[in-house]
């Protein structure tokens, strides 16, 4: 009976042991060079199937004025905190530009005013966050195809870079401001906005005020909000921690699409 | 002939009992249900790593935190320090010290799934997410190899289906009785596998597996783009969130009872014939 006992005891021990060293075996996996590139490499195939079946078109699910979430939960910075964010806002966004440049043949410094003179777009889309939660809202913007139409893309060009007037984690370096990138492929999909209002309103402060990212077919940690600059560039892997985007040098995907 | 012969008591002869082998899984079988444990098992913590990240459950086309969930693993700060609960509609469970809230290292801290059920064991919801994936595509893969090889080979007509006997109601409660006295088949009855245990598998293989796989591809807005039926399928993407995380638990429930059963039912013989494909058959009668 003792020694059923203690050998039960011992199995556990084992059982638990053995669990304890897989655990630590896997963290450790996840820390190394080799796995550690190899879990990040999925990403590619991931990303290069999906846009297989993707193509350049094919929309995400637009919704009904009745599916629209009673609350849409405001994630990120909730009101970025700086003396140039808070001028702008008191003067209801009537100093703002949008800097358009890098890779274009013709820079642009656009107003709100002159933004919302352009075609825009209305959308009821979903907003799923990388964490689990999903919201239903409203978006009104210009396709961001039409600007970088009218800054004309120079050779080589190859990603849009999004910079952020938020500052997400307070550095001395600057490496905690918001920023984020996407391809030609999603920057020319027809619901990929610049949006300006929300569920019919000027868009929330919360939100994004006056400007910011709608790329529907991906996670919301790439609808960038606050938006003070495009920037259109070759490659991204000399900006900030070169993972092309915030979240992305803290160790969420590139692609966002899953 | 059953009873050994006491004068040959001191030069035992081979058993009397007839024991025979017989091929009882392919080879694919067996190397597809070995790395089919690798990634369920892996599939399994990461995703309760993932499901850390937002510990609640919400069914319908939109759900975050204003919205009411029906399933949350939550903390609760009071005079005696932070309680655990699991909350299912309005019932309400203190889960302290395994849900909810955890021992992590030397803290006390709030956390759904404690940190030696989740891969990486700490807070990382970008590499739980990597691991996830790179573990579901080996994980489709393989279950596609199964499935082909399956249909194709007769596998699962032949073995996995029931046969015409085995579906009759009075042989079915026979099983469920014999199950309940774990009394296990023997002779020629164990060549096949009985009934229950046919549906239960099938029901595996092919309904809770790719039940599994749809509603993970549901929660990808990508493959919501490519397949707009997906959402509407399980009523909304949080919706299939919480349907992934049923089927999940499903998954874990059919495992604790699969396992308790290969232990039960000869533990070797089951555990050799998923090893090297031979399996033991007793025949009837005679005393092991």
């Amino acid at each position: 009976m003792k020694s059923g006992f203690s050998r039960r005891r011992m199995l556990a021990g084992l059982i638990s042991g053995a669990g304890a060293v897989l655990l630590a075996g896997c963290d450790r996996a996840t820390q190394s060079t080799g796995f550690g590139a190899l879990l990040r490499n999925s990403e590619r195939l991931t990303m290069e199937s999906q846009r297989l079946l993707l193509g350049r078109q094919s929309l995400a699910l637009e919704y009904s004025v009745a599916d629209l979430s009673p609350v849409f939960r405001a994630n990120g910075t909730q009101a970025p905190d700086s003396e140039e964010y808070n001028q702008l806002l008191e003067n209801g966004f009537a100093d703002w530009r949008l800097q358009v440049d890098g890779l274009v043949q013709q820079p642009l410094s656009l107003s709100l005013d002159e933004l919302k003179r352009l075609p825009s777009r209305t959308q009821i889309t979903r907003h799923d966050c990388v964490e689990g939660w999903s919201a239903i809202g409203q978006w009104q913007g210009v396709p961001l195809g039409r600007i970088l139409d009218l800054a004309r893309l120079k050779p080589g060009a190859r990603y849009v870079v999004f910079h952020c007037a938020d500052e997400l984690e307070v550095t001395f370096d600057g490496s905690g401001r918001y920023y984020e990138s996407i391809d030609l492929l999603d920057a020319y999909h027809p619901q990929t906005l610049l949006a300006y209002a929300m569920n019919g309103k000027a868009l929330p402060v919360a939100h994004g005020a006056p400007l910011r990212l709608r790329v529907e077919r991906q996670l919301g940690y790439k609808q960038a909000k606050y938006l003070m600059r495009i920037e259109v560039v070759p490659a991204f892997d000399t900006l900030w921690g070169g993972r092309g985007g915030y979240w992305e040098d803290r160790g969420y995907d590139w692609y966002a699409g899953i | 002939m059953n009873t050994p012969d006491s004068t040959h008591a001191r030069a035992p002869l081979p058993r009397p009992t007839r024991r025979r082998f017989i091929r009882r899984h392919s080879a694919t079988v067996r190397i597809t249900h070995w790395i089919n444990v690798l990634c369920l098992s892996v599939m399994l913590m990461s995703g309760l790593q993932i499901f850390n990240a937002h510990p609640r459950l919400y069914w319908g086309k939109y759900g975050a935190d204003t919205d009411h969930a029906f399933i949350v693993i939550g903390s609760r700060k009071q005079a005696d320090g932070l309680h655990g609960f699991l909350r299912i509609g309005s019932l309400s469970i203190g889960t302290t010290g395994l849900l909810g809230v955890s021992q992590e290292g030397n803290a006390v801290v709030p956390r759904a799934f404690p940190s030696w059920l989740t891969i990486p064991s700490y807070y990382d919801l970008g590499a739980a997410r990597n691991w996830h994936f790179l573990f579901a595509w080996l994980l489709v893969i393989n279950g596609a190899i199964y499935l082909a090889h399956g249909f194709w080979r007769g596998h699962i007509r032949r073995d996995l289906l029931p046969d015409r006997d085995q579906l009759a109601p009075r042989h079915v409660w026979r099983e469920v009785l014999d199950h309940a006295r774990l009394r296990f088949a023997k002779g020629d009855e164990a060549r096949r596998y009985n009934a229950l245990q046919k549906i239960t598998y099938l029901l595996v293989a092919l309904v809770l597996l790719p039940l599994m796989v749809l509603t993970g591809l549901t929660m990808s807005p990508g493959m919501d783009a490519v397949f707009p039926f997906l959402p509407d399928l399980f009523g909304g993407r949080p919706s299939a969130r919480t349907l992934h995380f049923i089927t999940a638990s499903l998954l874990v429930l059919f495992v604790v009872v699969h396992v308790l059963m290969v232990v039960l039912s000869g533990f070797w013989n089951n555990l050799r014939s998923m090893i090297d494909g031979r399996y033991a058959i007793d025949h009837s009668g005679e005393a092991r």
